[in-house]
């Protein structure tokens, strides 16, 4: 319970932080928030030594257990990429599994430290007077689609008429599907499941004429299938789903530090670290002075870590946990793994996308 | 009351006893001890609740019920759409699981009596059967029974004229459809139209698998209740019946049966209780009741404490209401005591 306090006092922290900045793993333990903001929930994690992630634990490129026992996925390496800024090493993270019914609960309640499950924002799941949820930046850019039997005939939202609609219970997806029949006068019987264990293999057994979620959980979900090319998403698009992680609304600080975490992959992007590349990208830093922005980014100089009580150099252990954003998205969800999902939407501002980080000054 | 000694028991207030020994006082103090820290246990939850809540900003409200759903349901006994608030949409839900757990009690009644006579059976194939029926059932979770009939059973079953025919039912993945009185009163069976059936019930297969479920799971508690209540009938009631000459169905039927009645009503109570409990196991298989209604809206809703809060209340009335009628019937089958 008690940690040793002398042996990691703000001032003597620091200093050894910026003595010992290219290996980050010796300034594990240290305690910026003594001197920075506070925050219960980054308090709380730092006694326990682990972050507490809920994942959906089923969603193939965004979060599973792989055969190795191990969680992989986008969603999956966000949390080690928390794990790896907060706690300098990114296998501290406790992945719970939770079904999207019952994931707002888990976090309010304090089980959860973070969502990292596709939870589009909107504006009652922020807003206080509604689910009253604090949202980082939209991490995925997704919309809601249709998934149906290639041999079925169906090739519009119109053909569904009358049929039944495998849907998630407790989703947004289940309000967008209502909305959209009822603007386009469809009768229709939805079928609600309480999670994607049973909605899947109900539609996968043709209960169900169609299935509906974000298009990128659909094509995840696919790979799983028994026969995949036998499935085929309509063109239509019922929704936008920019979905983001989730902290509580109580915690600013915490909601702060995951937004900036979010922020930092992005920017590893766009100012070109890899996992690869990042080290001696810090060497490059610490030895040319006149390269103010990327010192400042990496935490060589100035305290931007520090004021997000985060360590100084949070970017650097982000992206040799897990990357950055490009890498993220190219190992678990792009063109070469099963799932094949265009960058669409989810590339950079500079490339004519979407994601944007705000400057790390 | 220190002021009245009774009569039959020496005063303690007045030969010197001391208050710590005194069997009118000590009781008392005790009981006053547990209600205070049962009392303060409360208060403290309460106010612990009311505290972070209002941290939270999420202080009781009940707004919410008047707000549009924005979610269908597509099995509903009474008319829904998304349009309607909140609290239309439960209500559905309450209707949608009243409806099963009604069914659910008649079927698992009928099923454990029949089964739970068959253990009384002379024929030893159907005696076997029944003990393998309960011993397999009753050891196999709820929620495994359930995922079985619906994705094992019910989804496994062909679709359109491949579907399970038999005379006024049909059996498909779509559903089950049963013959009825279709319109002008006229008695229809199950046809098919387009590929597609038409009955006049028509019940999902979502129903049907937590119907199923609940009759099976039941029923083998509720033949242990009746073969109890059999067992406690002395052997000397069959062995008059079988002297006057009566057969074996004629003697349970009115002789064992009857008799039986006032063990069986109270065990009735409780696997009755237990039927309308599990049926919130719904959600496993995609049938709308109260429970599935009440996840959904306190995810779009946030209001967490409160829509747990309603279906407590559901439930716990729904299961005094069960347990207020069976205590009438355990009232009218009891000996009478004149």
């Amino acid at each position: 319970m008690s940690s040793p306090r002398t042996a990691t006092s703000p001032r003597r922290c620091c200093r050894r932080l910026l003595a010992a900045l290219g290996v980050g793993l010796l300034v594990a333990g240290c305690r910026p928030e003594a001197v920075g903001p506070q925050s219960p929930t980054i308090a709380r994690i730092r006694q326990r030594g682990r972050l507490i992630c809920a994942v959906d634990g089923a969603v193939p490129g965004f979060s599973t257990v792989a055969s190795s026992g191990r969680y992989e996925g986008i969603d999956a390496d966000f949390c080690r990429a928390v794990a790896a800024a907060l706690l300098g090493d990114p296998e501290k993270v406790d992945f719970r599994p939770v079904t999207p019914a019952e994931r707002f609960v888990a976090l309010n309640s304090g089980e959860v430290d973070l969502l990292s499950i596709s939870s589009t924002h909107t504006l009652s799941r922020d807003a206080a007077g509604g689910n009253a949820l604090s949202f980082g930046p939209t991490f995925f850019h997704d919309g809601q689609g249709v998934m149906v039997p290639a041999a079925s005939g169906v090739r519009r939202l119109a053909d569904l008429a009358g049929k039944p609609i495998c849907v998630e219970s407790g989703t947004n997806t289940e309000l967008n599907l209502a909305d959209r029949m009822r603007e386009l006068g469809l009768p229709y019987q939805p079928l609600r499941f309480q999670s994607g264990e049973q909605a899947y293999p109900a539609y996968e057994q043709g209960r169900c004429a169609a299935i509906t979620s974000d298009r990128s959980l659909l094509a995840g979900k696919r790979t799983g299938f028994r026969n995949p090319s036998a499935h085929v998403l309509l063109p239509e698009l019922l929704s936008k789903e920019p979905s983001a992680k989730v902290t509580v609304q109580g915690d600013p600080v915490w909601a702060d530090a995951i937004r900036w975490i979010t922020y930092a992959l992005f920017q590893a992007e766009e100012s070109g670290l890899t996992r690869a590349t990042v080290a001696a990208r810090v060497a490059e830093a610490r030895a040319r002075p006149e390269q103010a922005e990327l010192r400042r980014l990496l935490g060589v100089e100035g305290d931007l870590g520090r004021q997000l009580g985060l360590p100084n150099d949070f970017v650097v252990r982000v992206v040799k946990a897990v990357g950055s954003y490009g890498e993220l998205f190219d190992r678990h969800v792009g063109p070469a793994t099963p799932l094949a999902l265009d960058r669409g939407p989810n590339r950079l501002w500079t490339r004519g996308g979407l994601h944007f980080a705000p400057p790390f000054r | 009351m220190a002021a009245e000694p009774s009569s039959h028991r020496p005063s303690a207030v007045g030969d010197g006893t001391p208050w710590w020994r005194d069997r009118r006082v000590v009781p008392w103090i005790i009981q006053a001890a547990v209600g205070l820290v049962v009392l303060l246990a409360i208060a403290f939850l309460l106010g612990n609740l009311v505290r972070n809540l209002t941290a939270a900003g999420l202080l009781l409200s009940w707004r919410w019920l008047n707000q549009p759903a924005g979610f269908d349901i597509s099995e509903s006994l009474i008319p829904f759409n998304a349009q309607l608030p909140y609290w239309r949409a439960l209500a559905a839900g309450l209707v949608n699981t009243i409806r099963a757990v009604l069914v659910g009690l008649v079927g698992a009644t009928l099923l454990g009596t029949l089964v739970g006579m068959a253990s009384f059976s002379h024929n030893g194939l159907l005696k076997r059967l029944a003990r393998i029926y309960v011993e397999v059932v009753r050891n196999i979770p709820l929620l495994l029974q359930l995922v079985f009939w619906y994705f094992v059973v019910f989804l496994t079953l062909p679709n359109g004229a491949a579907a399970l025919q038999l005379p006024g039912i049909v059996l498909a993945k779509s559903g089950l459809y049963l013959a009825g009185l279709g319109e002008g009163l006229r008695w229809l069976g199950p046809q098919l139209v387009n590929g597609v059936w038409q009955a006049p019930i028509r019940l999902t297969v979502e129903f049907a698998a937590l119907l199923t479920g609940l009759i099976v799971y039941s029923g083998a508690f509720i033949a242990e209740v009746v073969r109890g209540g059999l067992a406690a009938v002395p052997k000397g009631q069959w062995e008059a019946a079988s002297s006057l000459g009566l057969g074996w169905f004629t003697t349970l039927r009115h002789i064992v049966l009857p008799q039986s009645l006032r063990v069986i009503v109270p065990g009735l109570n409780t696997q009755y209780i237990s039927l309308a409990k599990n049926s919130s196991l719904a959600v496993a298989v995609g049938y709308t009741d109260l429970y599935s209604v009440a996840e959904t809206t306190l995810n779009q809703t946030g209001r967490a404490v409160e829509v747990i809060l309603v279906l407590l209340a559901a439930y716990l009335s729904l299961d005094l209401l069960i347990s207020l009628l069976m205590n009438g019937i355990n009232h009218l089958v009891q000996i009478k005591e004149r």
